[in-house]
C-alpha cells in the first residue's frame, strides 16, 4: 500500500491543466440505414444470398437470349437430349457431356451438333431457355404477389392499429376469421374458379397472403404508439400526416422489409406447388413449377429434366431465406425469432 | 473478526463486438461473518458483474473471470469445477436479484421452485422439503403458505414475489447472501418492508449479506460497511459512517452531494459533470479524473493505490498521498463550503402558493380505462388541484397511483372521463379551433420518462428538437431553424456539433437534455415533467434537476413535476400533492408536507424514504399504512379534501379533520 | 378458463360457416361442368343435374348443403359415379393419416432435439451446422427433396421402393420428404425460443439455486420454450396437408391428397368441395385444440383466465 515517494515528482500533484472535457463524438454521424447496411455486410451468408439473387435475376432477364432457341420451339428430332456444355464436356463426371445415364451419347445418336446447355425436354425444347424463362415468370409472380401483399397489409394493419378502438376491433375480428381458414384451400378453390394464369395465381395468393403482413404492421404500429416519442410528437400538435411519414413508417420499415423478404420465397413455393397439382400455368408458358412437374414424368430415365429447375428453385428459396435472416439481424436484432 | 469471503484482485471481461470490455478491473474486498457489506455504484460501475462473478453466474461466453481469487472457506471459487460450484450455489452462498417480476419461472408453482433448492441441497424426502418450504414462506411473511404453495408467480405482487425469491435464497441457511439491487424495482414502502425483512432474517440466521445498490439511502439503512465502485474498481471502502461522514474520494463526495437531503432546503445540488468512461478502453490513471474538476496531473497518469485512512477505511485517490496535502486542503475547503451552503436548514421558504394567478385548474378529474368488457380501471378517480404561475407543483405517489396518467390527461393525450381541466380558464377537453389547439400545444409541453423511447431513433437531433418549430411554422429559413437548434442545444448544456447526430449516440442524461430542448423549442409556459429523472443515475439526475431549475429561473416556467422519489420532488417543488389510488390524499407546501404530514399514507411514504445518513436511518422508525383499518374506522362518513390549515389540504372525514386541526395547533 | 374456451369455440364456429359458405358460392360460379362431355345428350345432362340437385334454386341448395354437412353428408362424387364423398374420404384417409402422423412425430422429435442442442451449444460449430441444415430444410421444396430421394435412393441405389404403398418400407422415403420441413421449422423455432428463455432472469435464479445444467434445461427451460411452439402448430398442419398432396402424388400413395389432386384434374366438384371442407374442419379443429392446450399448459391463462395477447 505504500508508494515510493521519490518516484513521484511534486509537479504531478499540481492541479491538472484544462482537460478535453467536452469530448465531442469523433465518429461520423451514421443514419440507421447506414448502420444496418454495415451490420448486413458482416453477415457473409446473407450477402451471398443477395449476390445469388442478383445473379438469378440477371439470368432470368437475359438468360433466354443467350442462345437462339425459343422457349416454345419444339423439334422432336432433338428430344430428350441430356445437357452438353463446351469445355465442361471434357470432364465426364460432371454430366455435361451429352451422355445419358445408360451411357449413350444422345447427341451423336440423334446427329445434333448444337450444344444444349441444360439439355432438351421430351418435345425437343431447349431447357436452358425454358428454365430461365420459367424463372422469370416465377419471380414475376412472386414479386407481384409480395408487392400487393405489402400494399394491402400495410394499409390494413396500419389503419387498424393507428385508429385503434372500434375500428381496430372490427378489423381484427375479420383477421381472426381469415387466419382460421387454411390458405391452401382458398388458393385452390379460387384458381378452380378463375382458371390458371399469371394474374389469377397472383390474386389467389394475395387473397390470404396479406394477412401476415397486416398483423406484423399492426403489431409494430401498436408498439410504436406506446413509445414516448410518438406521445411527444402528439403533445407538440403533430398531424396524422407527419405522424405517419416521419415517425411510424420509418420505424416500422425494418419489419416490413423483412416480412416481404420472407413472402417472396413463400410465393415462389406456392406457385410451384399449384403447378404441381395441376393448377399451374398452362403450356406452352413455363414456370419453375410447371418445369418441375414435367420433369417428374421422366425422372427415372432423364433426370436432367428435373435437375435444373429444382436446383434453380432451391437456390432462389435458400437465397431469399438467407437474405431475410440477414436483414432481420441487421434491421431489427431484437425481433429475431 | 472472522472472514467468510475474501475476493482478491478480481478481473472480469466481456468479449463484445466492440472489443474486450473490462467490466471489473482488480476488485479486492472481504466479507466478515454476519455483517452487511454494501457495494454501491452507478450503472456500468461493475457492481452487478462483481456480485454475479462470486457465484460464477456471469454468462460465459462472452463473460470470463480473467484473473483473481474468490476465497470461501479456504476454497478458491474461481478455480472450482462447475459441479463443485453447483453444490455451493444456493447452499453456502445464495443470491437474490433485482426484478422480482422476471426472476421466477412463470410456469412453475412457487412451492415447487422453493422446494427445488431444498431437495437439491438437503437431500430429504419430498414431504420434508414441503414442510420446510411452508416454514420458509411463513418466515418471509407470506400468509396462508399452504394456499400460496400451489400458486404461480403471476398471482403474487412484486413485493410478495421478492419475498418468495428471498425464501428460496435462505432455504439452506446460507453463510453468504448476495442481494443484487433487490429493492430497486419496488416502491419505497415495499422497499422498506423488504429491507426490514432482510435485516430480521440476518439476525435470525446469522448470515453475511453483500448488498448491491445504487441508492445511498438504502446503503445507509442496511450496511455495516460500504464499498464504492467506479469504472470497475473499488475506489473507497470503509465502515458506513466513515464513508458517509468522512468520504475521501472525490467521487464519493460527488455522489453524496448529488442526493438531495430531505431535511434541508438546498439551493443547488452538487453535480458530477460528464458520464462514466466506457470500459472497452478504460482511461489510464484515476478513472474518475476526467469528471473531477480539481484533478491533479498525476490522476491522469498513474492509477492510485489504496491509501489507508483508518484500520477499516481505505480510498484509492492520490489526494491521500502526502504530497497532495496542499490540494487536499483546497478541495476540502470547497467541500465544506458546499456543506455550509447546504446547511441552511429549512429556514426561508418562499411562499408562492396563492400569490400568482391560477395557470391550471383541475376539477374532479376522472380518467377510466376499459381493460376488457367487464372491467374498468379507474386510473384517476376524482382529482382536484390548482397550479399557479411560476411554481413547481410536485405530484408524488407509488406505481399505479395514476400520477403519470394525470400528466397525460392534462396535456390532452387522453380525453378525460369526467371532470374538467382549465388552462388559463379555457377547457383543455372542449372542442377548439385549429388556432386554439395550436396555441395550447405550444403552451403546454411535456418531458418524458424514458430517455430511450422518447426520441425517434430515425431522426437527427436537429430534426427532433425542431419538430415543434416545424409543426407550428416557427422555424423561418433553414438557417434560422439551425441557429435556433444550436441555441437550444447550448441552453440545455449540449454542443452544437451534436445537431446532426442520431439519438443512439448519446447517453441517458444527454438524451434527456435533448428531450428538454425539444419541449423548449416552442416556448412553452407550462411543462409537465413525467418522471424525468427516474431512469438516470444519481449523478446524472442532479445535472438534469439543476438544468430544470435553471430554466425555470431564466424563463419563468411553471412545472408539474411527477415522480416517485419524494426526496427529489421535495427538493424541486414548491407544493406537493400526494396521490394514492387515483386521488390526491394530501396537498401542501413542500416543507409543510414534509414537516407535518397528516394523512397516514403520506406519513408512511415519508417514513419509507431511505436517507443517505446512517445514524438517522438506523434509528428511524417506519410507519405502515393500513388502508383496511383506515376504511373501517371511517365507516360511511363522507371523505373529501379539506383545508386543515392555510394551503394544507388532507383527504379526510369531518372527525379526522378536527383531529388534524387540533394536532396542528398543538404542534405550533 | 371456461370463458376462454367458449370464446375460442365461438370463433371456430364462425370460421367454419365462413368456409362452408365460401366453398359453396365458389362452386356456384365455377365455369366448368362435368357434363360438358360431348357424348351426353341434353336430356341426359338434365337428368344428371336433377340427380345431383343442381337444378334447384341456389338458396335452397345452400340450405340443403349446410344441413347435409351437419349430417356428415358431403354429397356424391361425379367421378366415381355416385359414390358418397364421405365414403371415398374414409377409404383414402388411412394412408394419409399414417404418412402425416409418421412425419409429424419423426419431424417433431428430431426438430425439437436439434433446436435444443443448437441453443445449448450456441455459437459453436454444432449450432451453425444445425442452422445451415434448417435453412436448407426450410427452403428446398418438399417435391424437390422427394425427387432427389426417389432418384438416388429409389432409382439409382435401389435401397427402397420408388413408389406405391404396400408396407412400412414404402413409407420411409415419403415420410422423410414430408418431415424435412417440420424438422427445419421446429429446430429453428425451438432454438430461438430456448435462447430467449436461457437469457431470462429466472434461469439465472435457477442456476443460483445450485441446480445442475440438466435440471435447468429440462425443468425450467424446455417447458417455457415449448409453449410458444404451439403457435406454429397451426401453420405446420397446413404445410403437412399441402405436403401430403404433393408427396402422395409423387410416390403414388393412395391417400386423400392424391385423390384430391385427381379430383381437381377431373373437375369432380362435390369431391373437391367435400375434401376442402374436410381439410378445413381438420384445420380449425387443430387450431381449437391448440388454443385449448395453450390454456392448459400456460398457467398464466389457465389460472387467471386472462387473455393471451
Amino acid at each position: 500500500m505504500t508508494v515510493e515517494n521519490r518516484e513521484l515528482a511534486d509537479e504531478l500533484f499540481e492541479p491538472a491543466q484544462e482537460q478535453q472535457s467536452a469530448k465531442s463524438i469523433s465518429r461520423p454521424a451514421m443514419t440507421y440505414w447506414q448502420d444496418a447496411w454495415k451490420r448486413f455486410l458482416k453477415n457473409k451468408a446473407a450477402f451471398a444470398g443477395l449476390m445469388l439473387i442478383a445473379l438469378i435475376i440477371l439470368l432470368a432477364v437475359f438468360g433466354p437470349y443467350a442462345n437462339n432457341h425459343g422457349y416454345d420451339e419444339q423439334n422432336l428430332a432433338r428430344a430428350n437430349l441430356p445437357p452438353k456444355v463446351p469445355i465442361l464436356e471434357q470432364v465426364g463426371w460432371l454430366g455435361f457431356d451429352g451422355v445419358d445415364n445408360r451411357g449413350i451419347d444422345r447427341y451423336e445418336a440423334s446427329g445434333v451438333t448444337d450444344y444444349y446447355w441444360f439439355g432438351t425436354d421430351n418435345l425437343g425444347r431447349d431447357l436452358w431457355t425454358r428454365v430461365w424463362h420459367g424463372t422469370r415468370i416465377s419471380l414475376y409472380i412472386a414479386f407481384l404477389a409480395a408487392a400487393i401483399d405489402l400494399l394491402i397489409g400495410v394499409a390494413y394493419g396500419g389503419i387498424s392499429a393507428y385508429y385503434g378502438g372500434r375500428v381496430d376491433n372490427v378489423m381484427q375480428r375479420l383477421i381472426e376469421i381469415l387466419v382460421g381458414i387454411p390458405n391452401l384451400i382458398v388458393v385452390i378453390l379460387l384458381i378452380l374458379v378463375l382458371k390458371p394464369g399469371i394474374m389469377s395465381i397472383t390474386l389467389a395468393m394475395v387473397i390470404t397472403g396479406w394477412v401476415g403482413m397486416a398483423r406484423i404492421v399492426r403489431g409494430q404500429i401498436l408498439k410504436l404508439k406506446e413509445q414516448e416519442f410518438i406521445l411527444a410528437s402528439k403533445t407538440l400538435g403533430a398531424k396524422d400526416k407527419r405522424m405517419i411519414w416521419k415517425h411510424l413508417i420509418p420505424n416500422a420499415l425494418g419489419p416490413i422489409i423483412i416480412t416481404t423478404m420472407f413472402t417472396i420465397p413463400t410465393a415462389i413455393f406456392t406457385e410451384a406447388f399449384l403447378s404441381f397439382i395441376g393448377l399451374g400455368l398452362q403450356p406452352p408458358v413455363s414456370s419453375l413449377g410447371t418445369l418441375i412437374n414435367e420433369g417428374y414424368k421422366l425422372l427415372g430415365i432423364y433426370p436432367h429434366m428435373l435437375a435444373f429447375s429444382s436446383i434453380v428453385i432451391s437456390v432462389i428459396m435458400i437465397s431469399f431465406n438467407l437474405l431475410g435472416d440477414g436483414l432481420q439481424d441487421a434491421l431489427d436484432p431484437k425481433m429475431r425469432k | 473478526m472472522e472472514r467468510v469471503l475474501e475476493v482478491k484482485d478480481l478481473h472480469v471481461s466481456f468479449n463484445t463486438y466492440a472489443g474486450e470490455v473490462k467490466a471489473v478491473r482488480g476488485v479486492s474486498f472481504h466479507l466478515n461473518k454476519g455483517e452487511t457489506l454494501a457495494i454501491v455504484g452507478e450503472s456500468g460501475s461493475g457492481k452487478s458483474v462483481t456480485s454475479k462473478s462470486l457465484l460464477r453466474l456471469i454468462p460465459h461466453p462472452p463473460g470470463k473471470i480473467t484473473k483473481g481469487e474468490i476465497l470461501f472457506e479456504g476454497k478458491d471459487l474461481a478455480a472450482l469445477s462447475e459441479k463443485q460450484m453447483q453444490s455451493i450455489r444456493g447452499a453456502d452462498i445464495s443470491m437474490i436479484f433485482q426484478d422480482p417480476m422476471t426472476s421466477l419461472n412463470p410456469t412453475m408453482t412457487i412451492g415447487k421452485q422453493i422446494m427445488e433448492s431444498v431437495i437439491k441441497h438437503q437431500k430429504g424426502t419430498k414431504q420434508e422439503a414441503k414442510e420446510r418450504t411452508l416454514e420458509l414462506l411463513e418466515l418471509v411473511g407470506i400468509h396462508h403458505p399452504e394456499k400460496r404453495f400451489d400458486q404461480y408467480p403471476h398471482q403474487f405482487s412484486g413485493g410478495m414475489r421478492q419475498r418468495v425469491v428471498i425464501a428460496m435464497a435462505i432455504s439452506c441457511n446460507p453463510k453468504v447472501l448476495i442481494a443484487d439491487e433487490p429493492t430497486t424495482a419496488l416502491d419505497v414502502t415495499i422497499q422498506a418492508q423488504i429491507l426490514e425483512l432482510l435485516k430480521s432474517l440476518q439476525k435470525q440466521l446469522g448470515m453475511a449479506i453483500i448488498f448491491i445498490t445504487h441508492d445511498l439511502g438504502v446503503v445507509a439503512n442496511i450496511a455495516d460497511r460500504v464499498a464504492v465502485m467506479y469504472a470497475g474498481k473499488i475506489i473507497e471502502v470503509g465502515k458506513a459512517h466513515e464513508v458517509f461522514y468522512e468520504p475521501q474520494h472525490p467521487y464519493t463526495w460527488g455522489l453524496l452531494g448529488a442526493m438531495p437531503d430531505i431535511h434541508r432546503q438546498e439551493e443547488e445540488l452538487v453535480t458530477i459533470p460528464g458520464a462514466p468512461p466506457h470500459l472497452a478502453a478504460p482511461p489510464a490513471g484515476d478513472a474518475f479524473a476526467a469528471r473531477n474538476p480539481n484533478a491533479m496531473e498525476i490522476d491522469f497518469l498513474l492509477e492510485p493505490p489504496m491509501f489507508k485512512v483508518s484500520d477499516t477505511h481505505y480510498a484509492a485517490t492520490w489526494l491521500l498521498h502526502e504530497k497532495a496535502r496542499k490540494m487536499r486542503g483546497a478541495q476540502q475547503r470547497k467541500q465544506t463550503a458546499a456543506n455550509s451552503r447546504k446547511a441552511k436548514e429549512n429556514e426561508t421558504v418562499i411562499k408562492k402558493s396563492g400569490k400568482g394567478q391560477k395557470l391550471l385548474e383541475v376539477k374532479g378529474l376522472k380518467q377510466y380505462f376499459k381493460s376488457d368488457k367487464h372491467h374498468v380501471i379507474k386510473a384517476i378517480d376524482g382529482l382536484s388541484f390548482d397550479i399557479y404561475k411560476g411554481e413547481t407543483f410536485g405530484l408524488v405517489g407509488e406505481s399505479g397511483c395514476g400520477k403519470s396518467t394525470t400528466g397525460r390527461t392534462l396535456i390532452g393525450l387522453y380525453e378525460g372521463t369526467a371532470g374538467e381541466v382549465l388552462y388559463k380558464n379555457e377547457s383543455v377537453f372542449k372542442k377548439k379551433s385549429g388556432a386554439e389547439t395550436q396555441q395550447l400545444n405550444r403552451s403546454i409541453q411535456m418531458i418524458f420518462q424514458d430517455p430511450y423511447s422518447s426520441l425517434n431513433p430515425r431522426l437527427t437531433v436537429a430534426d427532433i428538437i425542431a419538430e415543434g418549430m416545424d409543426i407550428h411554422g416557427l422555424a423561418g429559413s433553414r438557417q434560422q431553424r439551425m441557429n435556433r437548434v444550436y441555441e437550444l442545444l447550448e441552453t440545455v448544456g449540449l454542443h452544437r456539433d451534436h445537431a446532426n447526430r442520431y439519438p443512439h449516440e448519446f447517453s441517458g442524461g444527454q438524451r434527456q437534455r435533448i428531450g428538454i430542448a425539444r419541449a423548449l423549442a416552442v416556448d412553452p409556459e407550462f411543462i409537465i415533467a413525467d418522471e424525468p429523472i427516474s431512469a438516470l443515475d444519481v449523478s446524472i439526475q442532479a445535472q438534469v434537476i439543476n438544468l430544470l431549475k435553471k430554466l425555470q429561473r431564466e424563463k419563468g416556467l411553471t412545472y408539474l413535476f411527477i415522480a416517485h422519489d419524494l426526496a427529489m420532488v421535495k427538493y424541486i417543488s414548491d407544493r406537493i400533492g400526494v396521490m394514492y389510488k387515483g386521488k390526491i390524499v394530501e396537498l401542501a407546501e413542500s416543507n409543510e408536507l414534509y414537516c407535518r404530514p397528516l394523512h397516514p399514507y403520506t406519513q408512511s411514504l415519508l417514513s419509507a424514504i431511505p436517507m443517505p445518513d446512517p445514524r438517522l436511518e438506523q434509528s428511524h422508525q417506519r410507519m405502515k399504512f393500513d388502508e383496511q383499518k383506515l376504511l373501517s374506522e371511517r365507516k360511511q362518513e363522507e371523505v373529501r379534501l379539506r383545508e386543515v390549515k392555510d394551503g394544507h389540504w388532507v383527504e379526510c372525514t369531518e372527525r379526522e379533520f378536527r383531529e388534524y386541526q387540533s394536532k396542528l395547533s398543538g404542534a405550533v | 378458463m371456461k370463458q376462454y374456451i367458449l370464446s375460442r369455440l365461438g370463433y371456430t364456429l364462425v370460421t367454419f360457416f365462413v368456409i362452408a359458405t365460401f366453398t359453396f358460392f365458389l362452386m356456384q360460379t365455377l365455369p366448368g361442368s362435368p357434363f360438358n362431355d360431348e357424348r351426353l345428350s341434353d336430356v341426359q345432362k338434365e337428368r344428371m343435374m336433377e340427380r345431383y340437385g343442381l337444378d334447384k334454386p341456389v338458396p335452397l341448395q345452400y340450405v340443403t348443403y349446410i344441413g347435409n354437412i351437419f349430417k356428415g353428408d358431403f354429397g356424391v362424387s361425379f367421378q366415381y359415379d355416385g359414390r358418397a364423398v364421405v365414403d371415398i374420404i374414409g377409404e383414402r384417409i388411412g394412408a394419409s393419416v399414417v404418412l402425416g402422423l409418421q412425419s409429424l412425430v419423426v419431424g417433431s422429435i428430431v426438430g425439437i432435439l436439434l433446436g435444443i442442442i443448437a441453443a445449448y451449444k450456441h455459437n459453436t460449430p454444432i449450432d451453425y451446422g444445425a442452422m445451415i441444415l434448417s435453412v436448407i430444410g426450410l427452403s428446398v421444396p418438399s417435391f424437390v427433396f422427394a425427387g432427389l430421394l426417389q432418384y438416388w435412393i429409389g432409382v439409382r441405389l435401389q435401397w427402397l421402393p420408388v413408389a406405391f404403398w404396400e408396407g412400412f418400407e414404402f413409407s420411409i422415403l415419403p415420410t422423410i420428404s414430408l418431415s424435412v420441413f417440420v424438422v427445419a421449422t421446429l429446430a429453428r423455432f425451438m432454438r430461438s425460443e430456448m435462447l430467449d428463455v436461457l437469457g431470462q432472469d429466472y434461469i439465472v435464479t435457477a442456476k443460483a439455486k445450485g441446480l445442475t445444467n440438466f435440471n435447468v434445461i429440462f425443468k425450467h427451460s424446455i417447458r417455457n420454450a415449448a409453449i410458444p411452439i404451439m403457435t406454429i402448430l397451426g401453420p405446420m398442419t397446413v404445410s403437412l396437408l399441402t405436403g401430403t398432396l404433393v408427396i402422395e402424388k409423387i410416390f403414388s400413395i393412395p391417400g386423400l391428397g392424391e385423390q384430391f389432386v385427381k379430383s381437381i384434374i377431373t373437375n369432380d366438384f362435390p369431391m373437391i368441395m367435400g375434401v376442402t371442407l374436410f381439410y378445413s374442419i381438420l384445420f380449425i379443429g387443430v387450431v381449437l385444440l391448440i388454443d385449448i392446450m395453450y390454456g392448459i399448459v400456460d398457467p398464466r391463462i389457465r389460472v387467471a383466465g386472462g387473455n393471451r395477447s
